[in-house]
């Protein structure tokens, strides 16, 4: 369970909401809107208000470093900054095949990677950690359908293989509706539940 | 052991001036853009030398600790003063200045008051002669590793941040995130004095040992003196660097480990 207790971000109403084990939640907003800024303080990356609890433990009960490992964000462009991509994974990568690698990716240069294999193997990199909670910022921006949908799949498939939760920011009205279970919108400042969508 | 040694005179100094206003003259005619900063340089060095000598033969003729302590004061305040103007990106005033003056203290202040006590054992032991060259030299020294490290760390870390952040977001600790840019802030802050180490005697001659052998002390008693000081700069230097690095480093993050470039910089929202 994720819990957002009384969360304050500057330029966006007051937050409640709580998430229940399993549970994908859809994100959209203009860009400017806050949905990055709201990502950034559920991972405690920027000072803010409130409380966030995962599983009844509060952020500040951890060190940060823990924290951010239970609740992970990706950020929507990734950053590598060792030679080669196996060098950044902190244990052994899983689901390498369910983004369309082989096995040898982890040999590669950081170096010949498009945009978009980055993006998927940011993914893999995240999950390497076995986070509790996805904060995913745009995870399908820069990938063709193909790929999106493998990388939709993964990830719902790892929620329900770890009762995990994510939280899904995107502009893409479908996807959203495909993987997410409920649907919440910032606009304006306000943040509200889309009934319907 | 004294031994006569030969006293410049003005016309010998104005001959190497000329050598100096040839290069600026060339400079300017290439239009290299360098003559003025290049004139201003060598006007200052004239200038503050002179004034320097005048100070230290009016101290030098009356030891007293108070004099030696005031100069010493400056010396360090112009010293944290000069390192925070070196940086090409600005940290918030005073507490830049505060870590810089504090490093130089603890370090070069400290090791030149232990190494007069313990080592040179004159008497008084903050006879002039020993003690404003010897705290010249550390803070010199100390004064260019720090600002070489400084700026380093603050530089690569901004052009970073993204990286670092990213780091953060995997679950790195701050400390752990920092290290690689950490590292090679110490390395650009003690490359000076270990290739100065490296490259003495052999490639150079050390200017305090060139001076003294100039002024008629044995070449071996000059190289003592020369080892001496060598250590001392190392180890100054060393502690200096890494005692700011720390400072830097622990304001760089907050107590949730992130990144608050706020608190070291003024940051353009």
């Amino acid at each position: 369970m994720l819990r957002l207790e009384d969360l304050q971000i500057p330029g966006i109403e007051t937050i409640n909401l709580t998430i229940a084990p399993g549970e994908c939640i859809g994100l959209s907003g203009e860009s400017g809107s806050g949905k990055t800024r709201l990502l950034r303080a559920i991972a405690d990356m920027d000072e803010h208000g409130g409380q966030v609890y995962e599983e009844n433990v509060a952020q500040d009960d951890v060190r940060a470093h823990e924290w951010r490992r239970r609740v992970a964000l990706l950020p929507a462009e990734s950053h590598w900054w060792l030679d080669t991509v196996g060098e950044h994974f902190s244990a052994h990568a899983e689901h390498i095949e369910a983004l369309g690698f082989g096995q040898d990716v982890m040999s590669w240069s950081i170096s010949r990677c498009s945009s978009g294999e980055k993006q998927r193997l940011s993914i893999l990199r995240m999950l390497a950690n076995c986070p509790r909670v996805l904060l995913l910022d745009e995870p399908t921006a820069n990938l063709d359908a193909a790929n999106s949908e493998r990388v939709e799949r993964l990830v719902l498939d790892y929620l329900v293989e770890h009762n995990a939760i994510a939280i899904w920011v995107g502009h893409d009205a479908a996807q959203l509706s495909r993987v997410a279970h409920h649907r919440y919108q910032v606009s304006d400042g306000s943040f509200t539940k889309v009934v319907h969508p | 052991m004294k031994t006569e040694f030969i006293t410049l005179t003005a016309p010998d100094l104005i001959l190497a001036s000329l050598l100096v206003l040839a290069l600026i003259g060339l400079v300017a005619r290439l239009q290299l853009g360098l003559g003025q900063t290049l004139s201003i340089a060598a006007v200052r060095t004239t200038v503050q030398l002179l004034l320097v000598g005048l100070i230290l033969e009016a101290v030098f003729n009356r030891a007293r600790l108070s004099w030696i302590l005031l100069i010493a004061l400056v010396m360090m305040v112009v010293a944290a003063w000069e390192i925070l103007a070196r940086q090409k990106r600005k940290l918030r005033a005073k507490w830049g200045f505060s870590i810089s003056a504090f490093a130089l203290f603890v370090s070069s202040f400290m090791i030149t008051v232990l190494t007069l006590l313990m080592v040179i054992e004159a008497d008084p032991w903050y006879t002039p002669q020993y003690a404003i060259p010897l705290l010249g030299m550390l803070l010199g020294n100390t004064m260019n590793g720090i600002a070489l490290g400084m700026d380093r760390l603050v530089q690569t870390a901004w052009q970073q941040r993204a990286v670092i952040e990213q780091r953060l977001m995997l679950g790195q600790k701050d400390s752990e995130a920092i290290r690689d840019i950490a590292r090679d802030s110490m390395r650009a802050g003690m490359i000076p004095i270990i290739n100065a180490m490296a490259a003495a005697g052999v490639v150079s001659l050390p200017g305090m040992m060139t001076g003294q052998i100039l002024a008629g002390s044995p070449p071996v008693e000059a190289v003592k003196y020369q080892i001496l000081i060598m250590f001392l700069v190392t180890a100054g230097t060393g502690f200096a660097v890494i005692m700011v690095l720390q400072l830097i480093t622990r304001r760089m993050f907050d107590s949730r480990e992130r990144l608050r470039f706020d608190r070291l910089l003024k940051v353009p929202r």
